[in-house]
């Protein structure tokens, strides 16, 4: 998808917010919350998987995305994984908030689930790949300009652009699937690196960049 | 700017309040398991873990191949290992090469060696900006590299985490493993910052 998520490369965000030295891991407690209940219901309650979360992420409005923040937006992913899986009704969870806060509201039904007809084959995304990598260290490759309609772990900035294999990393399950439920699909995984100049033109600041990308997501350059 | 909130609009702490009670109520979650989740990561999964491997590999030549050969399990001797740990890949900061870390794409981070990520590594301007200017970036955070210090920016998009080895601050020869400890933080582990010397 080009969504909200994909962010690499866009402006307008103004400056990078200081470090601090002992920030607290949650800021308020109610992240703390948010982030336990998305990972605690993800698989053994929405029957989903960790490619499904980031899918969902990617599926925010700009809204849900960023105004509440980084476990704001993991509470929106989590309740649309909840409601995707019919574990709970769409609405269900604003409804029970103003009731919370006093209003008289009335709850919708809870639906008969309906999780994806999904399991993993194993602990974790790495995976064997019997075939052979089809890129060696030091081959030239070309990110694929595609723009999914789906879920993609191929960002925008990389698309169509020219780099260098330098690592080939442990095979992966392919989150392009993966997150559909449509299958593990493993696959090599590349760390490729770019010229900053290659993605950014000649007036771009000189530096190299490398990012892990799936075999599916590149093609030969001859 | 509006200065008046949409109505619509449900803070998250009520929104997620709703959600444990939903999911509670339905023995879908338990809390007392929240908790002790929540604690696990408030204490023990935390930056100071990312900062023993690297003492350790400052004061350890031979660690230090190892975490450079194989970072996984170099850390797991450590007793360091789970979610988001899957395969970290160390890489030094040398006197002219200067690896940053980042994911455009969410937030992914080594949770095992460094915890859940601070506020500025999820945050947009940082996502967006540091694979475009990283050395406007880094200076923006207090750290100026020189001109001929090459900068290597790793956008982590798939499960592979990345962990920077820092430099050893000059005038630290003489402290020991555990002395060296305090002084790594956090942002020399990204790649934003340089250990300093005390």
């Amino acid at each position: 998808m080009d969504g909200i998520a994909d962010m690499g490369g866009t402006d307008g965000w103004g400056a990078v917010a200081a470090p601090t030295r002992d920030e607290p891991v949650f800021a308020e407690t109610w992240e703390g919350r948010a982030f336990a209940l998305t990972l605690l219901t993800m698989g053994r309650v929405s029957g989903q998987n960790l490619d499904a979360f980031r899918h969902a992420l990617e599926r925010l409005d700009r809204t849900a995305y960023l105004d509440d923040g980084y476990y704001g937006r993991w509470l929106n992913a989590a309740e649309l994984m909840l409601t995707d899986s019919a574990i709970l009704a769409p609405g269900a969870i604003d409804a029970r908030a103003r009731k919370l806060r006093g209003e008289d509201v009335e709850e919708p039904p809870v639906p008969e689930p309906n999780k994806p007809d999904y399991a993993p084959t194993a602990a974790g995304s790495l995976r064997t790949v019997e075939d052979a990598p089809r890129f060696a260290v030091g081959d030239m490759v070309r990110a694929k300009d595609v723009s999914p309609a789906g879920h993609t772990r191929l960002p925008r900035y990389v698309r169509g652009h020219t780099g260098v294999v330098e690592v080939i990393q442990p095979a992966a399950l392919l989150p392009d699937t993966h997150a559909h439920f449509q299958g593990e699909n493993a696959q090599h995984v590349y760390s490729v690196r770019f010229d900053s100049h290659e993605l950014w033109g000649a007036d771009a600041e000189s530096f190299q960049l490398t990012i892990e990308l799936f075999e599916s997501y590149l093609e030969p350059v001859e | 700017m509006s200065t008046t909130e949409p109505t619509a609009r449900i803070p998250a702490s009520l929104r997620t309040e709703a959600l444990e009670q939903l999911l509670t109520e339905r023995g879908l979650v338990d809390p007392a398991v929240m908790d002790k989740f929540i604690a696990n990561y408030e204490t023990n999964v935390g930056p100071l873990n990312g900062a023993k491997v690297v003492a350790k590999a400052w004061t350890d030549p031979e660690y230090k191949k190892r975490l450079l050969d194989d970072g996984t399990a170099a850390i797991k001797e450590l007793g360091f290992a789970g979610p988001q740990g899957e395969h970290i890949v160390v890489v030094e900061n040398t006197p002219t090469t200067h690896n940053v870390t980042v994911c455009t794409l969410c937030s992914c981070y080594p949770w095992p060696v460094l915890g859940l990520p601070p506020s500025w590594y999820k945050d947009p301007a940082y996502r967006a900006r540091v694979v475009k200017e990283p050395r406007k970036v880094l200076s923006e955070m207090g750290l100026d590299l020189a001109d001929d210090v090459e900068i290597i920016v790793r956008d982590s998009s798939s499960e592979v985490r990345w962990l920077v080895l820092p430099e050893r601050p000059a005038g630290t020869e003489n402290l020991s493993e555990e002395e060296l400890v305090p002084l790594i933080t956090r942002d020399a582990l990204v790649g934003v910052a340089k250990v300093q010397a005390p």
